[in-house]
């Protein structure tokens, strides 16, 4: 279970208030105005931010203490997911060995197996830089993959593909961790991702994120915070 | 160990090579001592070279930069690197190269009265501007272009694609960069120039041109006045540490963030500013590169001069430059911050003398400083050579964990892993660059060695030096000629080293 | 046991080589560069000594003052006379006993403690194929066109530069300054040592540069070249001298005192003049090497004491600094 408990954060006039409970493999997609705050929200779940008061726990267990290394989460950024300069085979190797050595046979089977289950089977050896931005994205899922971590968080990763691959791309998700039973937050602009990604969805708007509610039933009926974003 | 511990230790040093010697030269001195009527006047003189020198090297630096950023021709690598040697040749020898080509019977001058025209003089403070800008030019060429290759090939794509004027592209792109990298520039060159005093006595024509670094040889070397040399030491670190923060002040450069590693050729490439820039390439070789042919050109018969007990002290040479550049990259990499940069230039603020003469003190009660001729050259090599590095490294080191902050923290890299797999890769350009810079001026004598010279372990400079002051002025040219290819051989080869098969 | 037996004939190795008495001396580095005398007088003197004589190149009464009592130097070799007024207040070094009286110095020395060993005298150097006709006297040099060029030396940086301003307090007196007014024009420029300023005129810089009497017989002798020569002023040319001097407290007294008395030697004297470019200072006219014989050399020679040196020496730098700021 993520527990978020009376959560808050604050910065000049931003502020941002939490308190729900997700269960494990959710899938939770997070939709809400623009600068209304849902990247600060994976950012406190990751640890990349601290709350001014209260706590995010993981089966009941206090995260605050914790670096965003050593937390059951993993993230998928909107860009920097990979270095450019190391091949897919040594990035997803810093992955899962982060004191940098070489991953031993096991870790390099499981290396093998993240990229043919996102399909880039032989793209071992090239650069981020040489890949299609589908791939690119493929090969950044494949790296959380590996991570193997029950919290996934991914912040508008897949914004800048064309609206097909970024479909592709969420059923992928959608299908590895259900394999997986991760929770996923998915931080979406488009209703049309989230009403297909996530049964569920929390909306973040004047500065409080709510608790998840059935996505369908948001989207038809939004809270009038919503309404304007949604443009009814 | 936790990066900060490191980059305190770093700075740590650095402050101690650089205090130490000039407490332990006070306290020596046992008292402070009144400057004289004519030090205010050098100490004026001093600031007003050191600016203008620093302003014109790198406002030149500006065209030539932009010029080399985005023209691609055959041999633009080796001009980029012979480019960098009028850096690295000793004062002496570089003073005699600049004077062949500007002095009263120079080629200009003899260019000049072939058409008939009245003959110029170098000599003033025109002539010590000039030669600290053909000193400095290159290195200001070298930092700016590193600039202009760093604004990522998707902003220049965006910038080509919306039709931007050369006008907008400089607002846009070329300004800000060069806000965030010019001041650093600037501080790093006032700050050699603050110390200079060979050069800027000879081209200054005589004692108007009388700078604090003089002042500071006089009371060390000749009126044995430590005071003296103690208070304008500490007047002089405190110029560059004030040109160093209001530099810092100045280049709150945001950076330009990252783009992927792809070559983007640049689309900016109109005709009227290619004549322009094939203007400037051409100025800035000439300007550069006849002084340093004419170096070339004496220093051939002088070559067969040359007995082994000059090869030998090449050897030596080679070894100190090999050993600082080790040292000064080491001691580089955890420093490489902002505040880092402005303690890393208390190494060339401070006067070479009183560095040395401090740390003769601090070593002679332990040690024989003769027996520490070597290490102790090349440990201040590697500190006069920190500024420089940092300057090179710093911008980039700054954007890569800028960049890559967040995915560390994701994945939990350990300091060794981030070292050798994101940092040092990624660093590559920049860490070669200045790894040539500081080999070859570690391969240039740095003037401690007075007090520590060993005759069995000369350096090459030492002999240049040896020879001119025995009449032996060819052979002498020919040791300079061969210490300007080991050092331009070490700069080219590292230099390079860090382009070729970079992944990046 | 057989490494205790290598060891045994290595530390008997060792211990022989430390028995071998080292003379440490302190000189300046155009000494011990191996083109300077420094290698010839290392291999005579151990000749003789049986000893190891060491060289410690560097700045010689700095290092020494820093250094104190506790100086492992034995020997001072390469003082000049701006120098000796402060080195013989520090108290650090003993009397030379040596007699004097073997000197062929143009002037009268009777110092005990610093013992020349070979001399020359400030000139300006000029190249009879550019020059065809030097200033025949110093005030022929001041009322010379404006294009005559010459290059001197800093004299707060440079020993040449300030026994050039000495030289023109000699010649000059309360009218140095007046002197320097006029032949501020026709000095090119101003170096921080003496190399600078002859390159720059072996490069043709300059018509003429501040150098030694001495100049020429290097390029007579070792490049076979006549047309370098010393103009030489009937006023007088200031009188430059190197000095050896011994460290008080020495841990080889005999030793230094045998390098001493091999200063006068007739090896080292005939030695010198090639070996520094100087004229030697214990050696008559015919004992010269040829080239040297052929020196023009001034009848007058001009010298303050260190006592007069040290008095007006900030009132000539004054004049020579205000008169080029001008």
């Amino acid at each position: 279970m993520l527990e978020l408990d009376g959560l808050r954060w604050r910065a000049g006039d931003f502020a941002l208030e939490a308190e729900m409970q997700i269960a494990p493999g959710d899938r939770v997609a997070v939709i809400g105005p623009s600068g209304a705050g849902k990247s600060t929200l994976l950012d406190l779940v990751a640890g990349f931010r601290s709350p001014e008061v209260g706590r995010v726990l993981w089966q009941g267990r206090d995260l605050g203490p914790l670096s965003p290394a050593a937390r059951p989460v993993t993230i998928l950024f909107q860009d920097n997911n990979l270095f450019p300069h190391l091949s897919i085979a040594r990035n997803l190797g810093l992955a899962v060995r982060p004191d940098g050595r070489r991953p031993d046979a096991a870790q390099t089977g499981r290396i093998g197996d993240a990229l043919a289950r996102v399909g880039l089977s032989g793209f071992e050896d090239r650069l981020p830089g040489s890949l299609s931005g589908g791939q690119q994205s493929r090969a950044a899922l494949a790296r959380v993959l590996v991570q193997d971590r029950p919290v996934l968080l991914l912040d508008e990763p897949f914004a800048a593909l064309g609206p097909a691959l970024r479909a592709e791309m969420l059923d992928l998700v959608a299908e590895v961790t259900a394999d997986t039973g991760a929770l996923v937050l998915l931080v979406s602009h488009d209703p049309k991702d989230a009403l297909r990604f996530a049964p569920q969805a929390i909306v973040v708007a004047e500065g409080r994120a709510h608790a998840p509610a059935d996505t369908a039933t948001l989207l038809d009926d939004p809270p009038p915070a919503l309404r304007a974003y949604l443009g009814h | 160990m936790a990066p900060r511990a490191l980059a305190i230790i770093a700075g740590a040093l650095v402050i101690g090579l650089t205090l130490g010697p000039v407490t332990a030269v006070i306290l020596r001195a046992e008292g402070w001592s009144a400057l004289r009527p004519g030090d205010w006047q050098a100490l004026r003189f001093t600031l007003v070279q050191a600016t203008l020198s620093a302003f014109f090297s790198v406002l030149f630096a500006i065209p030539v930069a932009r010029a080399l950023a985005r023209r691609q021709f055959r041999g633009r690598g080796a001009l980029v690197a012979l480019l960098g040697a009028p850096f690295i040749l000793p004062v002496i020898v570089a003073v005699l190269g600049l004077l062949a080509v500007f002095g009263t019977s120079g080629l200009a001058n003899r260019a000049l009265s072939a058409l008939g025209l009245p003959e110029l003089t170098i000599y003033g403070l025109h002539g010590v501007v000039i030669a600290h800008v053909f000193f400095n030019l290159p290195l200001a060429t070298r930092l700016i272009l590193q600039g202009w290759l760093a604004i990522p090939g998707e902003r220049l794509r965006l910038a080509a694609s919306l039709g931007l004027s050369p006008r907008a592209m400089w607002q846009v792109l070329e300004a800000p960069m060069l806000r965030s990298i010019a001041p650093g520039a600037f501080a790093v060159i006032f700050v050699i120039c603050l110390s200079s005093f060979a050069i800027a006595l000879t081209l200054g024509g005589g004692p108007r041109a009388t700078t604090v670094e003089l002042a500071i040889y006089q009371a060390v070397r000749f009126d044995f006045d430590l005071a003296r040399a103690a208070v304008l030491s500490l007047i002089q670190l405190g110029l560059a540490l004030v040109a160093g923060l209001a530099a810092l002040r100045l280049s709150r450069g945001e950076g330009f963030g990252i783009g992927l590693d792809r070559v983007v050729p640049r689309w900016d490439s109109g005709g009227a500013a290619r004549g322009l820039d094939a203007v400037w390439i051409a100025l800035a070789a000439l300007f550069l590169l006849v002084p340093l042919a004419t170096v070339v050109w004496r220093g051939v018969p002088g070559l067969v001069l040359l007995g082994p007990e000059v090869w030998q002290a090449a050897g030596h040479s080679m070894l100190v430059a090999l050993g600082s550049t080790a040292l000064c990259l080491i001691w580089a990499l955890p420093l490489a911050t902002r505040t880092g940069e402005v303690i890393g230039l208390a190494g060339i603020a401070l006067s070479p003398l009183v560095l040395g003469t401090g740390l003769f003190l601090i070593l002679r009660p332990v040690v024989n400083p003769v027996d520490l001729a070597l290490p102790v050259t090349a440990l201040v090599n590697a500190l006069v050579s920190l500024p420089f590095a940092l300057r090179i490294l710093r911008p980039e080191a700054e954007t890569i964990r800028r960049d890559y902050a967040r995915l560390r923290a994701a994945l939990g890299l350990t300091g060794w892993a981030w070292l050798r797999h994101v940092l040092l890769p990624r660093l590559r350009r920049p860490l070669g660059f200045a790894a040539g810079l500081t080999a070859a001026l570690s391969m240039g004598d740095l003037g401690v060695i007075a007090l520590f010279a060993d005759p069995d372990n000369a350096t090459l400079p030492l002999k240049v030096y040896g020879l001119m002051g025995a009449y032996r002025m060819e052979a002498a040219a020919g040791a300079a000629l061969l210490l300007l290819t080991l050092s331009l051989g070490l700069f080219w080869g590292f230099d390079r080293g860090g382009r070729v098969g970079a992944r990046a | 046991m057989k490494a205790l037996t290598v060891a045994a004939a290595l530390f008997s190795a060792s211990a022989a080589l430390a028995d071998t008495p080292v003379l440490t001396v302190y000189a300046g580095d155009y000494i011990t560069s191996e083109w300077g005398p420094g290698p010839k007088i290392e291999e005579m003197f151990e000749a003789r000594c049986g000893c190891d004589l060491q060289f410690k190149p560097g700045d010689l009464l700095p290092r020494l003052l820093l250094e104190g009592e506790r100086t492992e130097a034995d020997i001072v070799f390469g003082l000049t006379t701006d120098a000796t007024k402060r080195a013989r207040e520090s108290g650090l070094f003993a009397p030379h006993g040596q007699p004097l009286d073997a000197l062929t110095l143009p002037i009268d020395w009777t110092d005990e403690v610093f013992l020349p060993f070979n001399y020359g005298h400030t000139a300006f150097v000029y190249n009879t194929e550019r020059l065809a006709e030097p200033p025949a006297s110093f005030d022929d040099l001041l009322n010379a066109p404006d294009d005559l060029k010459l290059v001197i030396q800093d004299p707060r940086t440079s020993i040449s530069g300030l026994a050039l301003v000495l030289w023109v307090q000699a010649v000059y007196g309360d009218e140095a300054q007046a002197a320097w007014e006029k032949l501020a024009p026709k000095i090119l420029t101003v170096t921080k040592g003496w190399s600078e300023s002859y390159g720059l005129f072996t490069d043709g810089e300059a018509d003429m540069v501040l150098s030694y009497t001495t100049s020429p017989a290097y390029h007579i002798i070792a490049e076979e070249d006549r047309t370098k020569k010393a103009a030489i002023f009937p006023e007088g040319h200031y009188f430059m001298v190197e000095l050896a001097a011994k460290v008080a407290n020495t841990d080889q007294p005999e030793l230094a005192d045998d390098f001493m008395a091999f200063i006068l030697s007739e090896d080292f004297q005939s030695m010198i003049a090639t070996g520094n470019w100087s004229i030697p200072a214990a050696l008559p006219r015919d004992g010269w090497p040829d080239g040297f014989k052929e020196l023009d050399l001034p009848e007058k020679v001009l010298f303050y004491s260190e006592d007069e040196a040290a008095a007006l020496r900030d009132t000539a730098i004054d004049a020579w600094r205000r008169a080029l700021s001008q």
